[in-house]
Formats: structure tokens, C-alpha cells, sequence
């Protein structure tokens, strides 16, 4: 899976609040019009101006609190095609796979805003084309694959009938 | 070989020895979810025609979070999820019960559960011994419809907490100074085991306030061994036939063992806008609070009514400060008015909502004006989290709160506690 576009930069510790902030808790059944306000409270400019493809890059410890998954959801409605951070809070990491948005692992610090990336998925190769440097990531676990590759969990437990990831170490 | 205790409910759960770093399928003992993350579990398994659940009187739906409703959207989500728990034989907690984790800790979670809740801390029912986890909301659907999930055990980092408490330093106090210690990623992906002389001493109350902030430090669980504190927190709430003993074994393998001693610490609070900005009470003496929230499953206990009314009692609220208490759960509120405090609260001029998450998420009941300041007994401090980006939030105990209700700054619990709670 190959994905382009550009770098929309982020500190640490984006929290889910600054995702999808409490004061628009009621348009939480209605998510295109909740998405049209993604990462609002960190960048206000953000929703309005990304482009379908384009990445989310955070620092370490993105999608901190709160169990929304309308987080991830709304961030891949926006378009967004994969947030990439140094590290993600473990709900938000798990939501997001669930829901089908790639989030990858990655030393951040080498790629600034509105730098032009390419990613290759099954090759875990982040190309930085603005500054034309190679990143690599690391897997995701077993279990995590088998759900992106179903379409997520709802669509792996419709596929299968059950929940059939991999016991094990 | 010896287990930390998230391995031994793991495997006691699925039957089998399971380590740190298995990929396990377990089963859900009580799955929950509330107003927030609810409606979107229901859409989830209606779009995969698979609305069932596996076990419905351990299914639970939450309306908390806006309760009252304050707009016809949520409203509408509130009468979505009624529907849903009538046609499935689910739980519903109605407005006014109170917030999901404390009346799961109340009612339904007992040593040696697995509990998962689309709210993330869902982890304060590792107080009483059972594996409880936060997940988002295609997560706990799935978990509701089939009666299981997968997970992948945590190894644990253990806190080892001794010492007596010096008067005016509390349970959050200590929980606060841990996620200053650890940061507010430190323990992703890992478990917390709280343990050591002043834990084993610990009322349920208290122990229910370190379990419910270890998601603050990423934490996936927060755990306590159960004891004879558990045994009488669930004979009190009619379950004592619930009650096992669950201990750590001898030699468990823990990533990390952090030794704190609690006899010196100071009153605790957490700076705007991360909940790991710890600074004690010294550093902040004299900030000025527009707003002070006394409550949420952190912090709405009886035990912490107790201290704010004993702070408050025959005095006034500043006529600068807002000054909002939310008992945790209808049975506390009860309580609290039956032992006075809510009248002493009251007569101080404090305002009393109803039972349920109060202004915590930023819904309603308390949203901040630009540039105005809470001091809050709740769990998180994020920008935006009392429903305005440009307010600031300040974390701290119930006493630090009461403290800064009555003279408008942030003032020493310990200047204004009267002897009998000041211990």
C-alpha cells in the first residue's frame, strides 16, 4: 500500500480533546460534521486546508485520554491518509486500527510541516521527499495486521463470524 | 512460575499460564459503556447485524457524561441507547445514578474480573482486583456481542507505596506524585500493580483514586490485590459473595519497581495543560481560581465530600468562585445528605449537581469563559477539557479544592482543615 501527500506537524500529546474536543460531544452521531472540526483546538487552520492523502505527524504520546474513537475516525474522514508519530497512547493506537487508519511509528523529528512524504506500508519505508531521506518502521503486532487487513474489527468479525486473531506469543 | 497480578487474572481467566507479552483471547466478564462512545458500539453492530448481547446482566449502558441532557442531539442519543438496552436486555443507568465507574465499582465489579468500557478509566475498577481496561467503542461492541476480546498482557510496573500520610495529603496526592514520576506516557501498553503498607491500609475510596488516574501515566490497567478492604467494600454494597482473594506472587517478574515513601509528601497538584506537570502546592500558593469542581469517578466519594464539607462548614464560598459538587453516584448523595455535608456545602454556597460526570468532559454544567481558571478533583487537565481551549485547568484533591473554594487562590489544605480531618 502506497500513500502520498503532505506533513501537517504536531507536538506531543495531542489528546483526544484536542481531536475531537468535549464542547462538540453532540455532534458526536453526526461525524462528517464533527470531522470538519478534527485537531481544531491544536490547529484551527488544519480542518479547512488538508487535503485527502495528506499525513498527520505528531511527537511522542499522540491520542493521549480519553477512548473516543471518534478521534481516529473523524481524523481519517478529514482524508487523512496515515498519522504518523514517535509514539501513540494505547487506546488511540488500537481504536485507529480498528477503524482502519494506518498509524506508524517513526522518528518524527526528521520531517517538518508541509514536507512531502511517500509511504510504502508493506515495506515499512517512509520517504521524505522534501528532504530526501529514508525512514523505517516498525511492525505492527500480528494481531493488528490481521484487523487492518480484514478492513478493521467490525469487518474482521463480520468476515469471520468470530474474533480469530493469532493466540500466542 | 510466579505471576504479577495481571498474569494471574489473565490466566485464571482463560484457563491457561499466560506471561507478559501473550496475544490472548479472554473472556469479558462486565462490559460497559456510556452516553459518549455508546451510541457509536450500537451503530457499529447494527451495521454488522450483529445486535446481541452475550451477556446481557453484565452489559451495561451509561447515561453519565450529559446527563441531564443539554441539547436534543444528545438527547437522542440517550433514547437510542434506552432502546437498545430494552431490545437486548441490557443494563441501563439512567441521569442521575451516577458516573459508570463508580457504580460499576458499587454494583458490578468484583477480584479477578475482566472488564472492559468504552471510557478509558474503565481501569479504577482494578481497585478491587479485577482486570479492567479501556477501549474504544468497536472494541467494547464486539466484546458486548460475542462475550469476549483479545488483549495482549501487560507486563507491570509495580508502586510500591509505605509510609503514614501526614495530615492534609491524600490517595490523590500520591497518584498525582506517580504520574509526575513516571510522565504521562510512561506506562503505555503496561500494567500498574499498587502495593506496599500504605496501600494494604487504604480505604476502598482512596484505593479507587490511584487505580482510576493510572491511565494518566498511558497505563492499560491499575491494580490492587484484594483484601479484607475488599471483602467489606463489597459486603457493604451487598456482593460480598463476590469477594475472592488475589494476590502477586513471590518473585513475579516486574519491569520496573518504584519505592515511594509517603510520610513526607506535600499537597499535590497538577498544572495546566498535561496531567504529569506535578508541582506541590507551594509552588502554586496564590493562583487565582475562577471555578472549583469537586467530583467525578476520581473524586466524588463520600470520603471526599466529607473533607470539602469539613473545609467549607459555617463558612462562605469567595464571591469570586463558582464552586460545583457532584456526588459520584446516587447512594453517596444520599449519604452525603444524610451525614449534613450537603447542607454545609449548600449553606457555604456551593452548587450541587446531579449524580454523573458534571463538568468534567466539557459538556456542560462548567464550561470555562477565555482565560478563566478551575481547580478540579477530576482526572485530566488537557486543553479545551472544560469546554473552552482558552481556559486552564488545575488538578488537585478534594482538601486542596475546598481550600481554594473558600479563599479564592490556591492555598495549603492543611492551613484551613479542621483537626478531625486534617488526621
Amino acid at each position: 500500500m502506497r500513500m502520498e501527500g503532505k506533513a501537517w506537524k504536531f507536538g506531543d500529546n495531542i489528546s483526544t480533546d484536542h481531536i475531537a474536543p468535549g464542547r462538540l460531544f453532540h455532534l458526536r452521531s453526526n461525524l462528517p460534521e464533527l470531522a470538519k472540526h478534527v485537531l481544531e483546538d491544536a490547529d484551527p487552520e488544519f480542518a479547512d486546508k488538508v487535503a485527502p492523502g495528506d499525513f498527520v505527524v505528531g511527537g511522542k504520546n499522540f491520542g493521549l485520554g480519553s477512548s473516543r474513537e471518534h478521534a481516529p475516525t473523524i481524523i481519517k474522514l478529514a482524508g487523512v491518509s496515515a498519522v504518523l508519530a514517535k509514539s501513540f497512547a494505547r487506546i488511540f493506537f488500537r481504536n485507529a486500527v480498528n477503524v482502519g487508519l494506518p498509524v506508524i511509528i517513526c522518528d518524527t523529528d526528521q520531517i517538518d510541516a508541509y514536507d512531502e512524504l511517500a509511504i510504502d506500508l508493506s515495506k515499512g519505508i517512509i520517504y521524505n521527499k522534501t528532504k530526501s531521506l529514508e525512514l523505517r518502521t516498525s511492525p505492527l503486532p500480528k494481531a493488528m495486521i490481521r484487523l487492518l487487513d480484514d478492513g478493521g474489527l467490525a469487518a474482521h468479525v463480520s468476515k469471520h463470524g468470530d474474533l480469530v486473531v493469532d493466540e500466542g506469543e | 512460575m510466579a505471576l504479577t497480578l495481571a498474569e494471574k487474572i489473565l490466566s485464571q481467566r482463560t484457563g491457561r499460564e499466560v506471561r507478559a507479552g501473550d496475544t490472548i483471547i479472554a473472556p469479558v466478564d462486565v462490559a460497559l459503556g456510556q452516553d459518549g462512545t455508546s451510541p457509536l458500539a450500537v451503530k457499529q453492530l447494527e451495521s454488522i447485524g450483529l445486535e446481541k448481547v452475550a451477556n446481557p446482566e453484565n452489559t451495561v449502558f451509561f447515561i453519565d457524561h450529559a446527563a441531564p441532557s443539554p441539547r436534543k442531539e444528545l438527547s437522542n442519543d440517550h433514547k437510542m441507547l434506552r432502546e437498545f438496552a430494552e431490545k437486548t436486555g441490557s443494563v441501563l443507568s439512567d441521569v442521575g445514578a451516577g458516573v459508570c465507574h463508580q457504580l460499576i465499582a458499587e454494583d458490578f465489579g468484583a477480584p479477578g474480573q475482566v472488564i472492559i468500557g468504552a471510557d478509558s478509566h474503565t481501569c479504577m475498577a482494578g481497585a478491587l482486583g479485577a482486570f479492567a481496561t479501556g477501549m474504544g467503542s468497536t472494541d467494547v461492541a464486539i466484546g458486548m456481542a460475542l462475550g469476549k476480546t483479545w488483549l495482549r498482557v501487560p507486563e507491570t510496573i509495580r508502586i510500591n507505596i509505605t509510609g503514614k500520610l501526614p495530615a492534609g495529603v491524600f490517595a490523590k496526592d500520591i497518584v498525582l506524585h506517580v504520574i509526575g514520576i513516571l510522565g504521562a506516557d510512561g506506562a503505555t501498553y503496561k500494567a500498574l500493580e499498587f502495593t506496599g503498607e500504605t496501600v494494604a491500609e487504604m480505604p476502598m475510596d482512596d484505593r479507587l483514586t490511584l487505580s482510576n488516574m493510572a491511565v494518566e501515566a498511558g497505563a492499560k490497567a491499575g491494580l490492587i490485590e484484594s483484601d479484607s478492604v475488599t471483602k467489606s467494600y463489597l459486603e457493604q454494597n451487598g456482593r460480598g459473595q463476590a469477594f475472592k482473594p488475589l494476590k502477586a506472587d513471590e518473585g513475579a517478574d516486574y519491569e520496573r519497581i518504584i519505592d515511594i515513601d509517603v510520610s513526607n509528601l506535600e499537597p499535590t497538584l497538577a498544572a495546566p495543560h498535561t496531567v504529569d506537570n506535578v508541582r506541590t502546592v507551594g509552588d502554586l500558593q496564590g493562583t487565582a481560581v475562577d471555578q472549583v469542581f469537586i467530583g467525578s469517578c476520581t473524586n466524588g466519594r463520600l470520603s471526599d465530600i466529607a473533607i470539602a464539607a469539613s473545609i467549607l462548614k459555617g463558612k462562605q464560598v469567595a464571591a469570586s468562585v463558582r464552586c460545583r459538587v457532584v456526588p459520584s453516584s446516587r447512594k453517596i448523595f444520599l449519604e452525603a445528605i444524610q451525614a449534613g455535608y450537603i447542607e454545609q456545602l449548600v449553606e457555604a454556597g456551593a452548587v450541587i449537581l446531579a449524580p454523573g460526570c458534571g463538568p468534567c468532559v466539557g459538556v456542560h454544567e462548567g464550561i470555562l469563559g477565555d482565560g478563566e481558571v478551575s481547580l478540579n478533583t477530576s482526572n485530566r487537565n488537557f486543553q479545551g477539557r472544560l469546554g473552552n481551549p482558552l481556559g486552564c485547568i488545575y488538578l488537585g484533591s478534594p482538601a486542596v479544592a475546598a481550600a481554594a473554594a473558600l479563599t479564592g487562590v490556591i492555598t495549603d489544605p492543611r492551613e484551613v482543615l479542621t483537626n478531625a480531618h486534617g488526621r
